[in-house]
């Protein structure tokens, strides 16, 4: 399709490579192991449902699924005391300042998981209200897929995400990179290539239907 | 005058469900009782009535635009009417681009049991301007303002006629109309950037906000941003969609 490849310094591995293995001491690498443990352990998501994926979260946190075996019970329903901002549902662009200024609200470091189709891609809502990935407006860590996801992906992604707290190293900041809005557009992705992403196709591309 | 009780409309007790509603049966698409409401508008108000159709069992009374507040204070008000209720406010445009937008006005009586419907038509190329009813009825105040938002009809007499689901600072036109692109009229980036650029908070007149009665009260800044607020959008001219393009 014609797209640039930009570097994503998003993509984490597991692997913590050798620039960590090979200069840090025991002592560095038992804080990294302890502090990241915590913060893994304890993760206090702060739910912004706008949607059905909201219902398919409430149920992954209710008794059933039972969100407080991940350290998560505590569901923080202010940004200042939250640590991972749960995205569920779409979000129009009315909404894109709203959830812009809570995701700045929220205490560093902080993750991001956005969950379902909508607010990962805007889903099939691809009109002229909704936003086409949140990603362009905050930075995310884990995208969980499905309309709307079962409890067991969201489970999922939120295990991903602590898998992905437990790589990061003190002495290696590129591990969790609070990436910063392109400053001239404060958009998170390049706005050529959000409309390259973003390109009509299918029945899209005729759209206005009464054009004499 | 004796009104009518509310439930004489129900199943006589002595039938099978007694005092449940009677379904309407084997309606016709066109044509069947007229509400009576129509005959009574024809002879009151004559040539402002262009005509009257029943479809689907529910009567339809297409008005010139220059007497629909009279008819509606008229519907509201008189005893043998009472249209105390208006149920919605809304536009249709067809696909037919000739073919004259409409706005459609619900009106209920609970009183008589009777559903009205009055459309009025507006060409296209003119503009798009229809008396207020929210000096006969508060509740048309979102009502028109939404028909605004979505089709850029403007209520004459609205004291507060600004977009209600779309922000205000929206540029882009009026989403329901049929020239108006499925994804939107500027590119995704732009969109985004004039999203991110509206101020979540300058949205609210000060009137529609429990704020407004505390005021004086409020920090000095919070005051200064609300009236600055304001005044920029009192200043933004609505820059409304390309019409009839």
């Amino acid at each position: 399709m014609g797209l640039t490849p930009a570097p994503d310094r998003r993509v984490v591995t597991a692997d913590p490579g050798p620039s960590a293995g090979s200069q840090d001491g025991w002592f560095t690498t038992r804080l990294d192991f302890a502090v990241n443990w915590a913060r893994a352990g304890s993760m206090w998501p702060m739910p912004f449902g706008t949607a059905c994926c909201a219902i398919e979260f409430m149920s992954t946190a209710a008794s059933r699924f039972d969100l407080a075996r991940f350290g998560m019970e505590r569901l923080a329903y202010s940004p200042r005391q939250a640590d991972v901002l749960i995205c569920a549902g779409r979000v129009p662009f009315k909404l894109a300042p709203v959830l812009r200024r809570i995701y700045q609200q929220m205490p560093q470091p902080k993750w991001v998981i956005s969950m379902g189709a909508c607010a990962s891609t805007g889903g099939m809502f691809d009109n002229y209200a909704v936003v086409q990935g949140i990603d362009t407006i905050i930075p995310v860590d884990v995208y969980v897929p499905g309309c709307p996801p079962r409890p067991e992906a969201l489970m999922h992604g939120i295990i991903m995400l602590q898998k992905k707290v437990m790589t990061e190293r003190l002495r290696d900041r590129t591990r969790h990179v609070e990436i910063e809005p392109d400053p001239s557009s404060q958009l998170y992705i390049p706005p050529s290539r959000i409309d390259e992403l973003s390109e009509p196709f299918g029945n899209s591309v005729h759209q206005t239907r009464s054009n004499p | 005058m004796t009104d009518q009780v509310a439930g004489t409309a129900l199943a006589p007790a002595t039938a099978a469900g007694a005092g449940m509603p009677v379904t309407q049966r084997d309606v016709p698409h066109r044509g069947g009782p007229e509400n009576p409401s129509a005959a009574a508008l024809a002879a009151r108000f004559g040539d402002m009535v262009v005509r009257a159709e029943v479809v689907w069992g529910e009567t339809t009374v297409l008005v010139q635009a220059s007497a629909l507040h009279d008819i509606v204070a008229w519907l509201a008000t008189d005893p043998a009417e009472r249209y105390e209720y208006l149920s919605d406010v809304t536009a249709v445009e067809y696909r037919d681009f000739d073919r004259p937008l409409e706005v459609v006005w619900h009106l209920r009586s609970l009183v008589h049991r009777r559903f009205l419907r009055l459309k009025v038509q507006l060409p296209k190329r003119g503009a798009l301007v229809v008396p207020s009813v929210i000096d006969i009825y508060s509740g048309a105040d979102w009502l028109e303002r939404e028909c605004f938002d979505m089709f850029g009809v403007r209520f004459e007499g609205h004291p507060d006629m600004r977009r209600i689901l779309l922000w205000e600072s929206y540029r882009e036109g009026h989403p329901l109309r049929k020239d108006f692109p499925l994804r939107g009229r500027f590119s995704r980036a732009e969109q985004l950037k004039q999203a991110l650029a509206a101020d979540p908070e300058a949205r609210y007149s000060m009137e529609e906000l429990s704020i407004a009665q505390a005021f004086d009260s409020l920090p000095l800044d919070m005051r200064e941003r609300m009236t600055a607020s304001r005044t920029a959008a009192g200043d933004t001219e609505q820059n409304p969609a390309r019409v009839g393009e």
